[in-house]
């Protein structure tokens, strides 16, 4: 009886196998390249509905962070400010700009500016504000030189590792409460140290455990 | 706040044809291929460019609104014509978890199932979202046009009925008053198939007016029960609980108990509590209580019933107890027995000297409802009823069947069905109108003893409902048209001058109107009359029927509740179905066995029910949960059970005498969540009485049980910070399932129906294990509550492959969704088996609407993930986080409340730092009664147990 496979056909089957393994071996290598945090998600730089710029408002303007983000001290978001607050000087700074007629328009209506989310965590992630700003790290720690961000972009890759590195390793990041958030803020000392001084008067102990921010 | 869309992948504008396959080469079909080939490839990636994802924050905020805090209001809801004050707690301005007001004197903190699942109701996808005209959409505007020529046009309402639920709102009485004024002749009848009207009769009869008993159980040593569920079902407050499990309570051996006893026909939560349980057919109650009285020296000697009987020792000693007791003991009779049980219910207490100190009494507008609603039958059987309005209700579906309502509700012209949904009333209803839920409306209510509380909205009706004040205004032309205005008018009316906006608005704060309550009124009771009523009794032959109201459905009204028709019921465990409950000798008389199909005749009516065998029944009688088979529910609620209302009827709402009972030869699938009933020899509930746990005070402790067992792993150091540990009281609970609901209302738990049920997928996170012990005919029955034992030595984690399971340094058993795979060897290698499995995607159907329920601060979990109870780890993590920011390092006990600890009436869950020897945790695991179940695996559970005692009188020991 004629045999069902050729000679060649082990020879066949090998290459074929190989070819998809490196094929599948590959992809997973490209794509964890291609698409880790450090990579896909800094730079992150969407367009606004409004051009608003924190450089204008938050750096020459001198407005505090909370003014805006007046929840970061009491919850766990860090709310986008509703449009009466853009509208608290802007009734009269600039009212006819062309710029801000979307902001006009939902003070008006009630419709809601869509703003594009940026610094965005997976929805089984439950990162609260208020539990870092209490510690002392400063909002330049995850969010960079905002004040100094025309259109604002992710400049932290914001993955978990990068999470741990700091709950691991707190000090660094730690600074005195009343001083989160002056960005530019240069310590006369070794932060490190002033971080450790810290953590031990407020005994501040991230968590690294699961439930510290998974739930 | 941000908009959720993980699914829709945003294809930019302009990517079909990447940069170098704009111009073709037509002369190359292989490079047009290879080009396409390759743009295929790159479209795939570029479609891989982040989903644009939206934050909408409002246009205006809302004051006091943070997103992400929620915020607590006070409202309260009405069951049973009863009131109880809740606190509700709101995310972004909608309702998401309901607890006790702990400032209202009959909730005091605790909720019941009830309660908790009535957030879901708000939610219902299957509501009444509009007007309904003759089956069309119409509109409130229609409906107002209508009602104005319609009721203008009327003069006196000689031929206008109002058809109402129990009537318990201060504000709907001032309008009903205007309305009755508006129409002199028209009649308002009040109707609830689970009423009291036979404690209102039995009222009658010992007072000769309209009374109602409020019991301190606080304050009692010997309780009899005469087929009375209070604990649970047959009282309409949580405080009779809190009460009862206060002198259930003991710290040590030194301590006293109290005593109850109990004479019933089917095996209640409250008979379970019980130390002395005599099981008796409803029918013989009667005499049992003339025996009693008897006994008492109330009645001239002659024994009925018992002269012969081995219960007569049983009586006897009860008698005993009772006199030995006397000022300090109550006798409660239920609301099924006849109106001279209740007489001699009150006769004997006041005999005992019990009133005034156990039981006070409290004037009542409360009338009775059967005749009412009989009356108003005849008269639209007759045809003297041109219009009738129903504010609420389901008359057509929970009348005695012997009215035969819906039949004759089509002889009515006009009739105007006001529900929160389109259920069998509202569909023979010429007009149905969407009402306002409870959580959505403002209104007010009375609690047991008259107790008022404002209930005030959550969240703007959901589909434009309205409350029957409202609707009733309309109607009768009110000066006031919206619920807020009424209700705060009614009030304010109460308050004049200067101080009236001031207590208003704490009123609205507190949850509780102060100086509301009824006055207490003295009553003496017509001995001579009640003696007669007694006298006049027949014991009932045959086989007996008795109707009980469903500790999931109630009465009907919550049948289309997912949580609630899946909570197991407290003893049978049968979710999602009604049966035929029998005693084991019953059920071999008439040869049955589990979910075999017989058919109860009783008064020429006739229905057909699965048997469900109850150990601890009486012979003789079957038992009934009412509230199922509802034919115009939604979609949840459809096809669960069978009606039993076909079998009651005006004449014997409660017990039918002389019924038959024949077999068919179908059977009918149940789904119970308990199949096993032994312990298997394992030490998991362990009970003693009082006397021996006054001679071994270590009882709870085998003698030769091992605690510090080897081990191969290190042991972890647990002497550092916050270490959350658990204790839960045998003593105490009753196994009412306000724990389950509170849990699955808080983390967001899924429903998985009847299918999966039967397959054990149910997936409570605290489930209520309940043991029987000692013979089958007459045992006694013991509820454990089992959730996660957060072991310090967790099976479940040294085997989990992709270490998703994983211990805190505070002692919990972190669960990280996200990891889990779905290997299941974490709840193989569980011995509790407490983990649960999401087997198939149970929130794939879940509605917009419905996910507003959903708790923001959990995850809400997916198929292919394990889950399991977390100690609630969302509120310690706020709590804390809350603390720190506070500048307070160490958490005051009581400050975190897991939500089956906040939720339980009987106060039987106690959660706290273990590290802290001041907190309540730490003292009860220091109780000689603690002990941990299987400990002899080396687990080191976080969850201890309080061994349960019986205080058994020593006479009948």
């Amino acid at each position: 009886m004629k045999p069902l496979f050729s000679k060649s056909a082990d020879k066949h089957l090998r290459i074929v196998v190989s070819a998809i393994l490196l094929t599948v071996a590959a992809a997973i290598t490209l794509s964890a390249y291609l698409f880790r945090p450090e990579r896909a998600d800094t730079g992150y730089q969407p367009a606004q509905p409004v051009p608003y710029s924190h450089k204008l408002h938050a750096g020459n303007l001198g407005l505090d962070c909370r003014y805006c983000h007046s929840t970061i001290e009491q919850s766990a978001y860090a709310a986008i400010p509703p449009t009466e607050t853009c509208m608290n000087c802007h009734t009269r700074v600039k009212a006819e700009s062309p710029q801000l007629q979307l902001v006009r328009e939902s003070y008006a209506t009630g419709r809601p500016i869509p703003w594009v989310h940026i610094h965005k965590l997976p929805d089984y992630v439950y990162f609260n504000h208020r539990a870092h700003l209490d510690a002392g790290v400063s909002c330049v720690t995850c969010h960079g030189r905002v004040d100094q961000m025309a259109e604002v972009r992710q400049v932290k890759p914001l993955s978990m590792a990068w999470c741990l590195e700091c709950h691991r390793n707190p000090a660094p990041e730690i600074r005195p409460r009343e001083l989160i958030t002056k960005l530019d803020w240069v310590p006369d000392r070794d932060p490190a140290e002033i971080g450790r001084e810290l953590i031990a008067k407020n005994h501040i102990h991230p968590p690294t455990n699961c439930s510290g921010c998974h739930r | 706040m941000s908009e959720r869309n993980p699914c829709n992948p945003v294809s930019l504008p302009g990517d079909e044809f990447p940069e170098g396959a704009s111009v073709l080469d037509a002369t190359s079909r292989r490079t047009l291929l290879k080009l396409m080939g390759a743009s295929l490839g790159l479209a795939g990636l570029t479609a891989c460019s982040r989903p644009v994802e939206n934050i909408l924050p409002a246009a205006k905020g809302v004051e006091d609104q943070i997103p992400g805090n929620p915020l607590f209001y006070a409202t309260a809801m009405s069951l049973g014509g009863v009131a109880t004050g809740l606190l509700v707690e709101a995310h972004d301005g909608r309702p998401t978890k309901i607890e006790g007001n702990p400032d209202h004197p009959f909730s005091r903190g605790a909720a019941s199932a009830f309660h908790q699942a009535s957030v879901l109701g708000l939610y219902d996808p299957d509501r009444s979202r509009e007007v309904m005209h003759e089956g069309q959409p119409s509109a409130w505007d229609e409906f107002a046009a209508f009602a104005k020529g319609h009721f203008s046009a009327m003069a006196a309402g000689e031929r206008l009925r109002f058809l109402s639920q129990t009537v318990n709102s201060p504000s709907l009485e001032a309008v009903r008053a205007q309305a009755l004024n508006r129409f002199p002749q028209a009649k308002w009848i009040e109707y609830e198939p689970i009423s009291e009207d036979e404690a209102l009769a039995g009222a009658e009869l010992a007072f000769g007016r309209a009374v109602r008993p409020i019991y301190h159980f606080d304050k009692a040593d010997a309780i009899l029960s005469l087929d009375s569920d209070f604990l649970a079902l047959d009282s309409q407050t949580v405080g009779y609980t809190k009460d009862f499990a206060a002198r259930r309570r003991v710290a040590s051996e030194k301590d006293t108990m109290n005593r109850l006893y109990i004479v019933e026909s089917q095996f209640s939560v409250t008979g379970a509590m019980a130390d002395h349980r005599l099981r008796m057919r409803s029918g013989d109650v009667p005499e049992f209580v003339a025996d009693l009285a008897r006994e008492l020296g109330l009645l001239p000697a002659g024994l009925n019933v018992l002269n012969n009987d081995p219960r007569r020792r049983w009586l006897a000693a009860l008698a005993r107890d009772l006199k030995k007791n006397a000022g300090r003991s109550l006798v409660v009779a239920g609301p099924r027995q006849p109106a001279a049980v209740h007489a001699a219910a009150h006769w004997i207490n006041q005999a005992l000297g019990n009133a005034g100190k156990t039981v006070t009494y409290v004037e009542t507008p409360r009338r009775p409802q059967i005749a009412a609603l009989k009356e108003l039958a005849a008269e639209m059987a007759a045809g003297r009823v041109e219009t009738l309005v129903i504010l609420g209700g389901n008359p057509a579906y929970d009348a005695p069947a012997d009215l035969e309502f819906s039949r004759f509700v089509k002889k009515v012209a006009v009739t105007i069905h006001l529900g929160v949904e389109r259920n069998e009333t509202g569909v023979l209803a010429k007009w149905h109108l969407p009402e306002a839920h409870y959580l959505e409306c403002w209104g007010d209510a009375r609690a047991l003893d008259g107790t008022a509380s404002i209930q005030q909205p959550l969240i703007q009706p959901l589909y434009g409902g309205r409350t029957a004040v409202e609707t009733l205004a309309l109607i009768s032309g009110h000066k006031d048209q919206r619920a807020y205005d009424i209700v705060r008018n009614c009030w304010l009316a109460q308050w004049p001058g200067a101080h009236g906006e001031k207590t208003w608005r704490k009123c609205l704060h507190d949850g509780v109107i102060p100086l509301t309550a009824s006055p207490r009124v003295e009553a003496a009771p017509d001995a001579k009359r009640i003696a007669a009523a007694l006298a006049a009794r027949r014991t009932a032959t045959g086989i007996e029927v008795n109707f009980y109201p469903s500790a999931s459905t109630w009465d009907g009204r919550f049948a289309n509740n997912g949580w609630l028709q899946e909570a197991p019921d407290p003893m049978t465990k049968l979710t999602w179905d009604n049966a035929a409950l029998l005693s084991p000798a019953t059920a071999r008389q008439f040869g049955v066995a589990n979910g075999e199909v017989i058919s109860i005749a009783a008064g020429g009516r006739e229905i057909e029910m699965p048997v469900w065998i109850q150990p601890g029944h009486a012979d003789q009688s079957i038992s009934l949960a009412l509230g199922y088979g509802r034919t115009a529910c939604g979609h949840v609620g459809h096809g669960a059970g069978h009606d039993t209302y076909a079998l009651r009827t005006s004449a014997a709402p409660h017990v039918v005498a002389g019924a038959s009972v024949t077999r068919t030869d179908r059977t009918y699938k149940l789904a119970t969540t308990q199949e096993h009933h032994s312990m298997e020899g394992r030490p998991l509930v362990r009970e003693a009485s009082l006397d021996t746990y006054r001679k071994q005070p270590a009882f709870a402790h085998k003698p030769d049980e091992k605690t510090n067992l080897f081990q191969l792993f290190p042991r972890f150091s647990y002497d550092q910070g916050n270490q959350w540990g658990m204790a839960i009281d045998l003593n105490a609970c009753i196994g009412c399932n306000a724990c389950v609901l509170a849990c699955q209302a808080e983390n967001n738990i899924p429903i998985v129906g009847k299918e999966q049920v039967m397959r054990g997928r149910e997936m409570h996170w605290i489930r209520l294990d309940r043991y029987y012990g000692g013979p089958e005919e007459d045992p006694r029955a013991v509820t454990q509550p089992v959730a996660c034992q957060q072991c310090e030595n967790a099976p479940c984690e040294s085997v989990c492959p992709v270490a998703a399971t994983n211990h805190s340094p505070e002692g919990l058993n972190d669960m990280a969704y996200n990891r889990c795979v779905g290997t299941r060897y974490c709840a193989n290698n569980c011995p509790y088996k407490v983990r649960r499995f999401n087997f198939l995607d149970y929130h794939k159907d879940v509605q917009e609407v419905e996910k507003m329920a959903f708790n923001p601060d959990v995850t809400v979990r997916m198929r292919g993930v394990m889950e399991k109870c977390t100690y609630c780890v969302q509120r310690i993590q706020e709590k804390k986080i809350q603390a720190q920011a506070e500048g307070r390092r160490a958490l005051r006990d009581g400050k975190i409340l897991t939500a089956c600890q906040q939720t339980c009436p009987a106060d039987a869950i106690v959660f706290g730092n273990i590290n802290d020897p001041q907190s309540r945790v730490t003292q009860l695991k220091k109780q000689n009664r603690d002990y941990t179940i299987l400990t002899e695996l080396n687990t080191r559970p976080r969850t201890s147990y309080l061994a349960k005692l019986r205080n058994p009188n020593p006479e009948l020991a």
